[in-house]
């Protein structure tokens, strides 16, 4: 009997906290033709939209999961064969994956956050695989560790990955002292400290970013190597109305309209996004915290703190990477960087690219963090 | 870190972070300090459903036990707030408001106005609601349509424990006179609650399940009977939007007009009796604000003009619930406006 190849498309775990997800709409109709990488199908998960690419090529021979549909976490949604691949075989393979899917489910992760004091800071934190030259990524100006939903467990499938809540932030600690882009860099450097980590690949977004460059400068040996994603501090242009309007809005329908400045489609912006946001600005010390930080980053607009002029002085590998719509802070301070910096634009992406074109960006980390842990830069 | 914590959990959280932060805030009521009529600060029971338990032994003096005087202690704790403390003061069940009308509603309610802008009152009455106890018709009311009714006073009525300690510590914080409304059978009730202190503002609904084809508008326990007739209709391909109102006083007009706008189709839901009350209020606002908008008359689920009654099979019968709001849907989808025309031309 000719055992043919036929393999399954499951439901992700985008976070620790994720169980379901709604299937949403096919991107790729039963029958057509898929590469690795492509987008298959939207899911719909309580935090956010996201969409799963085909992990292999082949012909799409099945939607297993229908719009709307609950499915646990590894549970199948669709099935990938050569067309050669009998039709009653792969009815077979579909039953027989109805039973192992309940045993799958099981083997959810059992990852939650941790906290740890640092300071007078309490700091959250969550840390996934393992292996050598441990990554550590940084949101952004009003996110949390959950901004790495679709990355986080992708990145650390050969190594750890440790995904921080920055002080003001997420659930770690209102207290931002002077929320200048340096203070934060201490509390980071402290925090590696209590963890008793070794040197680190740090990736920032955006203000995580700022943050990033800061820690290049001022404390280059303790880095492995830095990757910039919509990153603050390569230019002075910002969308300072999008800083002020998420710091000033108080109700769903004004904070809206920024959010969705995020995205380069704005349905992106679901309203558990809208909520979710709104209840961590309305916990106490936030808006505070929040307002001292637009008060360091910007002035008149513009941002305060920029490496440009210096950034040939960075010894160790740099990624950067923008999405060529991003409407916070544009796509050109993605140009003119140092020669041997890798720079990648992505199409149709705003400033969430991580979470916006999730494949293409791991698939950039995971290859750029590959090439720095061979050449043995340490 | 949100934990798991029942209603009445989440309001003792409330008063205590407020306690914490602000040594002004002070509790004031029958048997909130103790109530076992011992001197041991272990025994304090903590208001009649201990909902302020634990609150004696850490704030002494703080926490007053009064004697069964509502006229009385209301009116100390509104004299207490016009002179810069913030006190919380429980009104044990509404049903008891009578007595003390003229301190609520001519002092608490006034002052502001009556004194130019000049005089604040940030006191915070705590009150029970609801039927569906046997506790018979001095017990069981639902009596916020009346504090809604006066101006002066803000009115809050929480559904969930989320809601119970956000708009409680807004309460705490609101330099006006806040009646704060817990109903007796959601203090049971878990959900998930932050640690930290967080606020609600007043006068934002939330919409806690979106849909298309009708919009009910509910408040307090009938959130959760709502949403059960919701996920019922759900089954059978009907999408219900259900708004929580949380606070009656400031009212979130525009996220029920914005979602009537969208379904043109309207059931209120209200505990309360049927006169004079919320569901006729956002009835009137809806037929005013919304009328072009409406494919069906507004409908509207809500208990009889009678008392609360004793008997269990009387209130059973006498209290809305899931059963009632489906049936009230259907009725609204299934009205044909020009039926009458078509059929007769």
């Amino acid at each position: 009997m000719v055992h043919h190849r036929i393999d399954k498309l499951t439901m992700p775990q985008w976070g620790f906290s994720m169980t379901h997800g709604r299937v949403g709409e096919w991107l790729a109709a039963e029958g057509s033709e898929i590469t690795s990488g492509d987008h298959v199908l939207e899911i719909e998960t309580e935090k956010a939209v996201g969409v799963v690419e085909s992990p292999v090529s082949g012909t799409l021979r099945r939607h297993v999961a229908l719009p709307g549909q609950e499915i646990p976490v590894g549970g199948l949604l669709a099935v990938v064969a050569d067309s050669s691949v009998p039709d009653d075989e792969i009815d077979r393979f579909v039953e027989d994956s109805a039973v192992t899917t309940v045993t799958e489910q099981v083997e959810t992760s059992d990852n939650t956050p941790q906290y740890i004091e640092v300071g007078d800071q309490t700091l959250r934190y969550l840390r996934l695989g393992n292996g050598e030259s441990p990554v550590v990524l940084l949101h952004g100006f009003t996110g949390n560790l959950n901004n790495w939903l679709f990355n986080h467990a992708a990145l650390a499938e050969d190594r750890m990955v440790y995904a921080l809540d920055l002080p003001g932030h997420g659930l770690s600690s209102k207290n931002v002292g002077d929320g200048s882009i340096d203070t934060f860099a201490d509390v980071l450097c402290d925090w590696i400290d209590a963890l008793g980590l070794p040197r680190v690949h740090l990736v920032g977004h955006s203000f995580g970013g700022g943050i990033v460059l800061d820690m290049a400068f001022r404390h280059p040996r303790r880095l492995l190597s830095c990757t910039l994603i919509s990153s603050t501090g390569l230019g002075s242009d910002i969308d300072a109305e999008y800083l002020e309007g998420v710091v000033g809005s108080d109700r769903r329908k004004q904070l809206k309209p920024y959010l969705e400045r995020l995205f380069a489609s704005p349905d992106q912006v679901t309203r558990q996004l809208v909520d979710d946001l709104l209840k961590f600005k309305r916990v106490d010390g936030v808006c505070d915290a929040l307002t001292t930080i637009v008060g360091q980053l910007t002035v008149d607009g513009q941002q305060t703190v920029v490496f440009r002029d210096r950034l040939d002085q960075i010894a160790m590998p740099v990624l950067v990477v923008w999405g060529d719509r991003d409407r916070i802070v544009p796509r050109e301070h993605a140009a003119g960087l140092p020669e041997g910096w890798q720079v990648k634009v992505l199409d149709d992406c705003g400033h969430m690219v991580q979470m916006e074109a999730a494949g293409a960006v791991n698939s950039l980390i995971a290859g750029f963090l590959h090439k720095c842990d061979q050449s043995g830069l340490r | 870190m949100a934990r798991t914590l029942t209603y009445q959990q989440a309001i003792n959280e409330a008063l205590d972070q407020e306690m914490a932060r602000d040594d002004k805030v002070i509790l004031i009521g029958e048997d909130v300090a103790g109530g076992q009529g011992t001197d041991g600060e272990e025994d304090a029971w903590g208001g009649v459903m201990g909902v302020t338990k634990g609150l004696y032994a850490k704030y002494g003096d703080r926490v007053m036990d009064t004697p069964i005087s509502e006229s009385a202690f209301i009116g100390a704790a509104i004299g207490a707030a016009a002179s810069g403390l913030r006190p919380v003061v429980e009104l044990m069940f509404n049903d008891f408001l009578g007595v003390c009308f003229d301190q609520i509603f001519n002092q608490a309610a006034k002052f502001r106005y009556m004194f130019g802008g000049k005089a604040e009152t940030p006191v915070v009455i705590r009150t029970m609601i609801g039927s569906g106890f046997r506790g018979a018709a001095q017990h069981s009311q639902s009596l916020y349509s009346i504090f809604t009714h006066i101006p002066g006073l803000k009115c809050v009525v929480p559904s969930t424990p989320y809601d119970a300690k956000g708009l409680l510590i807004s309460a705490i914080r609101d330099n006006d006179p806040v009646i704060f409304c817990e109903h007796k059978g959601l203090y049971q009730l878990e959900g998930e609650v932050p640690e930290e202190s967080y606020t609600i503002p007043f006068g934002e609904a939330e919409i806690v399940r979106e849909g298309n084809d009708v919009t009910i508008i509910t408040l307090s326990e009938m959130v959760h009977e709502s949403l059960k007739a919701a996920e019922q209709l759900a089954a059978e391909g009907v999408e219900c939007e259900v708004i929580d109102l949380r606070t009656t006083s400031p009212l979130d007009d525009e996220t029920v007009l914005d979602s009537v706008e969208q379904t043109g189709r309207v059931v209120v839901v209200d505990e309360a009796n049927p006169r004079c009350s919320v569901a006729t209020d956002i009835s009137a606002l809806i037929a005013r604000q919304a009328f072009g908008a409406l494919k069906a008359p507004i409908e509207m689920v809500t208990a009889p003009h009678t008392p609360v009654p004793f008997s269990d099979n009387l209130e059973d019968l006498y209290k809305p619930n899931a059963e009632k709001i489906l049936s009230t849907v259907l009725k609204v989808l299934e009205y044909q406006k020009w039926s009458t025309t078509v059929s007769t031309s």
